[in-house]
């Protein structure tokens, strides 16, 4: 199971946070700060695993995140999930973001956080691994995407302003 | 309306959208917590106007607001609202939003339910996709019961977008309501082999997750697994699969035999070094869960071995820290494969990656032997200098002690280095483990009596230099250690060489500013102290050294009788007392050593930390039961405050108490005794430990300890565990010439001394003997009381509740079928042609059978009434497996007879429920235990079929007619066999296909009934899992069968035998 999944740049500020287990608002925050700290001290040529949240998770639960640019990456999950299988799950995620919003960038995921939660979810489902053909999830982000358009044609101008 | 309609978009154009809205929290960087309740209020001006895309905008932007750490909660309504609109917009909108602030304990989910039901049954696949999602962040267990045959209905989704979401959501309902898992797992169970691969992942997913909590519920999968994973080639599936049988292995060794092969095939083959690795693992649970010293298993070690190896060795820091953490599996069962590559593990201690050494640390616990021991702990200590961050280094700290103290200090072969080990440890600025210091240097002072001498001169420096210890209070953590020490020096002090300097030492008015549960140590201990120096002096012929201690005493104890800390205060207050009457006899030249000492008199013997827990509620004492009446409540209430104060008064008077003369106090002590000695629920020292001490007269006088000499003792602060490297080499050295010599004596002390150790290592760790020979203290326990312990696990795991046995569910009516009241919630008013769960298939097909049976004769009913029959008695020979059957047969099969007459309605009913052999768990016994069965079991299955496939006309009519008779002789024949049961694998067999035979003509009987019949089960076919299929190899070899397989038979009533026999 994934328990959260959180994107923060270099800095610590939070471009998507997903938690899979419910926590009040203050603990979320918690969350991102701890897991920021403990990722951003971490050199670049190091594993990409890190056990140890003391807020998240525990024994049973690791630290699995990539860093590209700006952006940390990082997939809280337990046991059950295969190390290297999430590393390249975070890799499907990023190409997707990739292909969805052209050269992906940090500022896409600023104003279109909502977009990016609508490509996970097409990914990971409640903290399961849903789909992890990069091309079937574009597809159903696509459809999805092209539904809204035909609904929204009337603001579609204020709608594309980055 | 329509202008309503439009005004409400133009505003909406001037309205803030999520864009703006970063943008402006982007632009207002000095304010921005301003900035944003500024936000909230339009926000709050939005949500309150009918226009559902303003609203829905207002939504996305609260979602923003909420991953920026701002309670939204308040808006759950205006959520609900954009949820349920008709656009696919904002109705995504509105479930993002409800995902991600939704929760368990807010109050207007429950409006949501028939929302949410009519989105999961909406045309639009997206629709009820999107809803799906957001169900899966936020089911209650309401939602869940109420939503749960919707959601299993969507299983069976012509979409497999729907599919898939529907499968992978269930896991979520059966954690939330754990009563949905037996009627919708024949499902679930089907879809590991639905057509669409993301269907089936999803499956896989789902059930080795439940199987991962639960394991031994989902055993009988095993084949089917099994069978996935040597066809499917997806990766990710894969991994899920071997990562289950990793999970099952531990359960069934049998599992393991058969996996090894294609698992050591996937890693020879796989190019994935995910699946390499979840190989590699599911291998090494496989080698754990196999009985050792099976020799064809060694080659498996090594090739798992050798590819961690490489993993290890690679560049990329992630397949080493995998590697590595994979070798700590394989090294609590084969250690010595692991141990040979100490060179790469050590040289991972010096990787700079933090997560790196960790998991070389762990590795290390498992390497070390009497051998190396010191050596690796050297190293370690180099480490611990030179690391600087604290955590690694408080971590490189308890690992030393792990290490050394493990499985009862097993691998130590010389204490004084150990102890000294643990002084230099004290040096350690700012560690937060000084308690697991001291508690070492207690437990090997207690327990290790050869020691004590050493210890004690050790822990009297450190008290000396107690000042290097607590120079800065803020970093007080490894003061600790000081308590073992003042406890130590005091509770030893006859071993003390200067017991005055220390006595001196422990008064030290600095002492004072140590935390208060070390003070109370110091001044108790200062009390021991001070008895043993009475003792001596009063020897000396001179009584004014006595009389100067006792002067010391009382000009020191004041400074704590003044403490802070009610403790200290206490202690030192009674103690400053008695010191004071003990001068007063002092001066009156009265003996009084004996009678101080005998206040500490006696052994204080170490007492296993969980024993008070342990022993044992001696019969007929009820704990719960009052001893006196119990008061009534109004009455306690009155009298209270009165007991307080009248408890209060002695404590003021308090200190007088402690002048009631030591001959009383001796008296008293000898009472306590007395009376403990005749209590038998008393902890008593156990009876074997002690005859240790007797039989080993002064353990200190066996000779190995003359090297010890050698070493200067008195260097206070400096390192000196390394001089014990070579020591021990020396030794070593000289104890290899001299082995035969003391081969004699060792066999003596191993009789006396060592009798309580474990089993050294597997290498010659038998040659070395340890330095002192050691009597390990075993640590108490009350007779009765179990070693194993229950007390981990958590109560409140959710899973807990998902233990349900599902094997019965496959096993049709005879050992617990779906109850109604287990069939999942329906809501009176279904839509049409939505598909039926299982439970409810079983009824509507019943209604079609219902007729022929009605028709069908009585003997009928008896043969069913003998299947039930004979199934259960098959169970319940499995389960017990006895021999005595025969004797019992008459009253069982009595009983059963009416028993099946009462469940008769209700086997009717599911009748048509999944429908495989009553020998499901023998099936699975049969899979394992056939061990070279071929990897395409389905291959050899269909060939099989193939032979048996006609089920002829002709013999189902004679079947027919000589029914009445063969029930009855099955089960004579199944009596007598039963007897032989466990030595005749063949005749049980032939039973088997006896039964088989059976209920193949049971079902024709069925298909007498009418050819619509049968139609009705071909589609129940489609919707119902195949078990395994391996019973049909064995339906092709008999002979039985081969011989009636002539007849041809049409395609559908083919389908339909197929069924009967699984």
């Amino acid at each position: 199971m994934i328990k959260a999944i959180l994107i923060f740049n270099n800095h610590g500020k939070p471009r998507l946070s997903k938690f899979y287990e419910h926590y009040n608002e203050d603990t979320e925050q918690q969350i991102i700060r701890e897991t920021f700290h403990l990722v951003s001290k971490r050199d670049e040529n190091v594993c990409n695993f890190l056990e140890g949240g003391m807020l998240i998770g525990g024994s049973d639960y690791k630290l699995i995140y990539r860093h590209y640019a700006t952006l940390y990456f990082v997939f809280c999950v337990d046991s059950s999930e295969s190390e290297l299988g999430i590393l390249d799950l975070i890799q499907v995620f990023v190409e997707t973001l990739d292909k969805c919003f052209e050269n992906v960038c940090e500022l896409d995921l600023i104003f279109h956080v909502d977009k990016v939660h609508n490509i996970l979810a097409e990914m990971v489902m409640g903290g399961m691994v849903l789909e992890t053909n990069m091309n079937e999830i574009i597809t159903q982000v696509d459809a999805q995407n092209k539904m809204e358009k035909s609904e929204t044609f009337i603001f579609q101008s204020t709608r594309q302003d980055r | 309306m329509a202008l309503k309609i439009v005004k409400g978009s133009i505003d909406r154009m001037f309205d803030k959208n999520l864009q703006d809205l970063v943008r402006g929290i982007r632009n207002h960087k000095e304010d921005e917590a301003k900035y944003i309740s500024t936000c909230i209020d339009e926000i709050k001006q939005e949500l309150k106007q009918d226009n559902i895309a303003v609203k829905a905008n207002a939504v996305c932007k609260l979602t923003y607001l909420q991953m920026l750490g701002y309670d939204v909660s308040w808006a759950a309504f205006n959520i609900v609202e954009v949820m349920s609109s008709s656009k696919f917009t904002y109705k995504r909108i509105g479930y993002l939003a409800a995902s991600q602030c939704f929760h368990e304990n807010t109050d207007v989910i429950m409006l949501t339910t028939n929302q949410i039901r009519k989105d999961l049954s909406s045309p639009n696949q997206y629709d009820t996709g999107v809803a799906l999602t957001g169900l899966s962040c936020f089911v209650t267990p309401d939602l869940a019961r109420d939503l749960a045959n919707d959601i299993m209905t969507l299983m069976s989704h012509t979409k497999p977008y729907i599919r898939k979401k529907a499968v992978l959501i269930m896991y979520k309902v059966f954690l939330k309501y754990p009563e949905s898992l037996r009627p919708a797992f024949p499902r679930l169970k089907e879809k590991l082999e639905d057509p669409d691969p993301g269907v089936q992942s999803a499956a896989v997913n789902v059930i080795c997750e439940l199987a991962r909590r639960n394991p031994k519920n989902y055993l009988s999968l095993a084949p089917l697994f099994f069978k996935l994973m040597t066809s499917s080639t997806n990766n990710w599936v894969l991994i899920k699969i071997i990562k289950l049988f990793g999970a099952l292995t531990p359960l069934e060794p049998r599992l393991g035999k058969k996996l090894i092969e294609p698992l050591t095939n996937l890693i020879h083959s796989t190019s994935a070094m995910s699946l390499l690795y979840e190989c590699v693992n599911t291998v090494i649970a496989v080698l754990i869960s196999l009985s050792s010293g099976m020799p064809n298993h060694s080659a498996s070690i090594q090739l798992c071995v050798q590819k961690l190896r490489i993993l290890i060795e690679d560049s990329d820091q992630n397949l080493k820290y995998l590697g590595l953490l994979a070798m700590s599996k394989i090294l609590k069962t084969h250690p010595k494969s692991v141990q040979s590559h100490k060179d790469l593990i050590l040289q991972c201690l010096d990787d700079k990656d933090e997560s790196i050494r960790l998991r070389a640390l762990d590795l290390l616990y498992g390497m070390v032997s009497k051998k190396n021991l010191m050596e690796i702990v050297k190293k370690l200590m180099i480490h611990v200098d030179k690391a600087e961050g604290t955590t690694y280094r408080d971590e490189l700290l308890t690992k030393i002690i792990d290490i050394c103290s493990q499985s009862n200090y097993q691998y130590i072969t010389n204490f004084e280095w150990y102890i000294s080990i643990l002084v230099e440890l004290t040096r350690l600025e700012g560690t937060r483990h000084g308690h697991l210091i001291a508690s070492q240097m207690l437990d090997v002072a207690i327990r290790v009596k050869a020691i004590r001498v050493f210890a004690v001169a050790q822990m009297a420096t450190l008290l000396d230099n107690a000042h290097l210890l607590t120079g800065n209070m803020q970093r007080n953590g490894i003061c600790e250690v000081l308590y073992a020490a003042a406890w130590i020096c005091g509770e030893f002090s006859e071993h003390l060489e200067n017991p005055v300097q220390t006595l001196e030492a422990m008064l030290r008015p600095k002492v004072a500013t140590l935390p208060g549960h070390i003070q109370a140590v110091y001044v108790q201990n200062a009390a021991k102290l001070f008895a043993t120096i009475l003792k001596n002096q009063e020897g000396n012929t001179d009584s004014t050294a006595a009389q100067e201690t006792s002067q010391m005493m009382i000009d020191r104890l004041p400074l704590f009788v003044q403490s802070a800390n009610l403790e200290v205060q206490e202690r030192a207050s009674c103690i400053l007392q008695l010191v004071k009457y003990i001068q007063k006899l002092q001066q009156k030249d009265v003996e009084v050593a004996e009678e101080v000492s005998a206040l500490f008199a006696g052994e204080l013997n170490p007492v296993a930390p969980k024993a008070q827990k342990k022993v044992p509620v001696p019969e007929g004492l009820d704990l719960d039961a009052w001893i006196n009446e119990p008061p009534s409540e109004s009455e306690s209430e009155d009298e209270q405050p009165k007991a307080i104060f009248t408890k209060e008064e002695p404590k003021h008077s308090r200190p007088r108490h402690t002048e009631v003369d030591e001959k009383e106090l001796a008296r008293r002590r000898e009472a306590r005794k007395q009376e403990q000695a005749n209590n038998p629920f008393y902890i008593k020292a156990s009876p074997s430990s002690q005859k240790v001490y007797q039989e080993a007269p002064g353990v200190e006088h066996i000779p190995v300890v003359q090297i010890d000499l050698s070493v200067p003792l008195k260097v206070p602060g400096l390192p000196m565990s390394d001089q014990y490297v070579k020591l021990e080499e020396e030794r070593r050295q000289k104890e290899r010439a001299e082995k035969k010599k003391k081969e004699k004596k060792k066999r003596k002390e191993k009789r006396s001394g060592r009798g309580k150790k474990h089993d050294s290592g597997p290498e010659s760790e038998e040659d070395i003997t340890p330095a002192h020979v050691v009597d390990i203290v075993t640590e108490e326990m009350p007779e009765n009381a179990l070693p194993s312990d229950d007390d981990d696990k958590d109560p409140n795991d959710p899973h807990k509740a998902l233990d349900i046995d599902l094997d019965n569910l496959l096993e049709t009516t005879a050992r617990r079928p779906l109850a109604d009241s287990e069939k999942l919630p329906v809501r009176s008013h279904r839509a049409a042609g939505a598909p039926k769960s299982p439970a409810e298939d079983g009824e509507a097909e019943n209604a079609t059978p219902q007729e022929p049976k009605k028709k069908s004769s009585k003997e009928k009913r008896d043969k069913k009434k003998d299947k039930e029959r004979d199934r259960k008695r098959s169970k319940e020979e499995k389960k017990k497996k006895k021999h005595k059957r025969e004797e019992k047969e008459e009253d069982l099969l009595g009983g059963q007879a009416e028993e099946a007459a009462v469940q008769s309605e209700e086997t009717k009913e599911v009748e048509a429920q999944p429908s495989s052999t009553s020998a499901e768990v023998s099936d699975l016994d049969f899979w394992l235990s056939n061990a070279p069965v071929p990897s395409n079991t389905q291959e050899a299955a269909t060939v099989a079929a193939a032979e048996a496939d006609p089920a002829p006309e002709a013999p189902a009519g004679t079947a027919a007619d000589s029914e009445p008779e063969e029930p009855k002789d099955t089960e004579t024949e199944e009596s007598k066999s039963s007897k032989h049961k466990k030595k005749k694998q063949k005749k049980e067999k032939e039973e088997k296909e006896k039964k088989k035979k059976k209920k193949h003509h049971h079902h024709h009987h069925h298909s007498d009934g009418g050819g619509e019949e049968s139609v009705q089960n071909g589609t129940v076919e489609e919707e119902e899992p195949l078990p395994p299929m391996s019973n049909y190899c064995l339906l092709a070899e008999n002979s039985y069968i081969k011989m009636v397989s002539d007849g041809d038979c049409d395609a559908r009533l083919w389908k339909f035998v197929l069924l009967s026999i699984c």
